[in-house]
């Protein structure tokens, strides 16, 4: 606390790492509700992902094989929402909770089952996990004031999915607004029929969007478990989903806007774990557990249509049925 | 509700496909037990035990039922509207919280007759006041209520343990609970009421909230389908454009509804607050706003079929522990697998046995045609 700037860098280091699995969550979100399917599923796909993850990775010892199986397992789960919501056009919230449900129990029954450590599992060791990549030069980088400090703290030092994470979203605004896809992804969440008409198979297009989707959860929670931390804890994902999907509506359903979102929430969490138990002068003790809420209470403000105007894709909640 | 049952008779589509679901659910859960190495013959057998084999248990599963009856009308009658409330959560926690409220300001002031009361009171209107904020958003903000109420869960939650750990905290104490109720402003557990009959039962946390729930059952059946509001409510989940055109205002119905439906779950902390722990504590609503929605969904949102699935989820939840005590390998989360899987076939999933039903059906039915045909 000594040195403001050394405070402040540190800080914002911590926000990178706890916004990463945010991140994630927020595209994979964008991209299911795009599509016109509501996603309250990202916290449970998240729990799953971390689950096989740790699980997988205290097996095989790699951590690559680790991340492909949670994603293979977040895949499933996310055809499943689909089968439910898109095939049999049933209830999106329903199947959503059904799902975040599902794996707030499964994770816990099978964990104890299979690992008999009270739903953890066995501590993972450096090689099974995504470690921290130092970047070269910081030896000799880290002589110059601040940018030196920056580059070696802030810059360097994570893992990998941190990495992709900060890349998804250029790669997210790219593929949502430039390509063929990304054209009738925004089309079949506005307006259906039209895609219909236009030829193209909206089932198709949105099994597309949500199986993305689940990708990107199963790097979310692979990153809680074997790269952020060192196995997995049940109900490690701790709400996070719903932050990350509070984080998409703040950032109106665009990409930069609601990496901006998830940022800002990532920031307010790494705020309120540096503050507990500080006392600060005029108010006192730090109030940790408004901070905490401060992503919900700020989402709903924003709902309200008190700051700007969040409007989702009109199509969104709504099966497509084809008039016969 | 179902489009493509055209021709099935009214038991098949209330009856026989609930069932249906349930029993696929069901199905999962013991392939489930099975992957796990256990047998679920054998784990069905401790459940019933535990659930119904002795009156502690019975005890037990009724105390369950008793919060599912109060989460499952809630999130029923806020479907009606066509609302779908998740915030039951939030609610209950507020909810209790108001009891608890009143109860630590009045019960050294108030005889108990006044207390009591006033503490229902309290749990259902903080509750009903929590759930009317995401009413409000929704019916003339024009904000989702699915994500509202979600966020009001975490900011309900958030609340709690600020005001535990800061407020409401008994002096000289570490764990954040707030001081004891008075013993009259607690309400009698049901061994005790029996007691004054001459009844010996067992002690278990079952109390007089299970008469208040069975009240709530039929008070809110006669609500919604024998009052002016409650057809209004109706029409509004029905079909929210014709409801205009007949002179309700929906965003109105979706206020009350929501009211109803926050006051319902609210009620959940007269049986935690009230009835059991008898002071203010952290996470006593442990997941009962959640469980109404698989109970509500199975329940088809009518209030007999709601007691029916409170009683198999209270069987699931009293039955579970037992099993999770017998069975080292399994856990009482279990039944929140049981619960997932419940909502996946009896909600998300509630049609996709219907033209399998109806194949069968057509079949059946025209061969029997047939054969009567054949036979004249």
């Amino acid at each position: 606390m000594d040195d403001p700037i050394l405070f402040l860098v540190l800080t914002l280091d911590a926000t990178i790492r706890v916004s990463t699995p945010l991140i994630f969550c927020a595209m994979a979100g964008l991209f299911s509700e795009r599509s016109g399917i509501i996603d309250i599923s990202l916290e449970g796909k998240m729990l799953s992902a971390a689950f096989v993850a740790a699980s997988v990775a205290s097996v095989t010892g790699s951590a690559w094989v680790a991340l492909i199986s949670a994603i293979g397992v977040t895949t499933c789960l996310s055809l499943l929402h689909g089968f439910a919501c898109i095939t049999h056009k049933g209830n999106q919230v329903v199947s959503g909770v059904a799902i975040n449900i599902l794996a707030s129990g499964l994770t816990v029954v099978l964990g104890i089952a299979w690992f008999h450590q009270g739903g953890q599992t066995p501590s993972l060791p450096a090689t099974a996990r995504f470690m921290p990549i130092e970047f070269p030069f910081i030896e000799t980088v880290r002589s110059i004031p601040l940018v030196g400090m920056i580059y070696k703290e802030l810059l360097s030092g994570h893992s990998l999915l941190v990495y992709v994470a900060f890349a998804i979203v250029p790669m997210t605004w790219w593929i949502v607004y430039r390509t063929r896809f990304g054209l009738r992804l925004r089309a079949v969440g506005e307006n259906p029929t039209a895609v219909d008409t236009a030829g193209i198979s909206v089932a198709w297009l949105r099994y597309r969007a949500v199986m993305t989707g689940g990708l990107l959860t199963g790097l979310a929670g692979t990153y809680l478990s074997i790269a952020q931390n060192a196995s997995f804890v049940r109900d490690m994902s701790a709400g996070q989903g719903y932050i990350a999907l509070a984080a998409m509506i703040f950032g109106k359903w665009r990409p930069f806007t609601a990496f901006g979102a998830c940022l800002i929430f990532g920031l307010l969490d790494a705020v309120a774990i540096r503050l507990q138990g500080v006392h600060i002068p005029v108010i006192g003790e730090a109030p940790v557990e408004l901070i905490q809420a401060l992503p919900y209470i700020l989402t709903v403000v924003l709902l309200a249509g008190f700051i700007g105007k969040a409007i989702a894709p009109k199509a969104i909640g709504q099966p497509y049925l084809k008039e016969r | 509700m179902s489009d493509g049952s055209t021709a099935l008779p009214r038991w098949i589509d209330i009856g026989l496909i609930p069932i249906l679901n349930v029993m696929m659910a069901l199905v999962v859960s013991g392939l489930i037990i099975v992957a796990i190495g256990e047998s679920p013959l054998e784990a069905v057998q401790i459940m019933l035990n535990g659930a119904f084999g002795y009156e502690e248990g019975i005890g037990y599963t009724l105390y369950y039922a008793t919060n599912f009856v109060f989460t499952g009308l809630a999130v029923a009658v806020a479907f009606h509207a066509g609302l779908f409330n998740i915030g039951g959560e939030g609610q209950a926690y507020i909810g209790g919280l108001g009891a608890g409220l009143t109860i630590l300001a009045l019960d050294s002031l108030l005889p108990p007759v006044l207390v009591v009361p006033l503490g229902i009171l309290a749990a259902g209107l903080f509750g009903a006041a929590w759930a009317s904020i995401p009413a409000y958003l929704q019916a003339y903000r024009g904000s989702h209520i699915v994500i509202t109420t979600i966020m009001f869960n975490f900011i309900a939650s958030a609340l709690m343990v600020y005001l535990l750990v800061n407020v409401l905290i008994k002096p000289g104490q570490m764990s954040p609970e707030s001081r004891e109720f008075e013993a009259g402003a607690q309400l009698p557990f049901m061994h005790e009421i029996l007691g004054w009959f001459g009844i010996e039962v067992a002690h278990s946390p079952l109390n007089a909230s299970i008469i208040w729930a069975l009240l709530c059952c039929v008070g809110l059946w006669f609500f919604i389908w024998r009052t002016r509001w409650g057809y209004e409510i109706r029409a509004v989940g029905f079909n929210e454009k014709a409801a205009v055109y007949a002179g309700i205002r929906p965003a109105k119905m979706v206020m009350l509804a929501m009211f109803v439906s926050g006051a319902l779950a609210g009620f959940v902390g007269v049986n935690e607050v009230m009835g059991v722990h008898h002071r203010l504590l952290l996470n006593f609503t442990a997941g009962y706003g959640f469980t109404g929605i698989a109970v509500s969904l199975m329940g088809r949102n009518h209030p007999f079929g709601i007691v029916m699935a409170s009683l198999l989820f209270g069987l699931l939840y009293q039955g579970g522990a037992e099993l999770a005590f017998e069975v080292p390998t399994i856990t009482r989360e279990l039944v929140v697998v049981i619960q997932g899987l419940v909502i996946l076939f009896s909600g998300a999933l509630a049609y996709m046995s219907t033209p399998w039903v109806t194949w069968v059906y057509v079949r059946l039915t025209r061969k029997s045609s047939v054969v009567l045909t054949g036979a004249t």
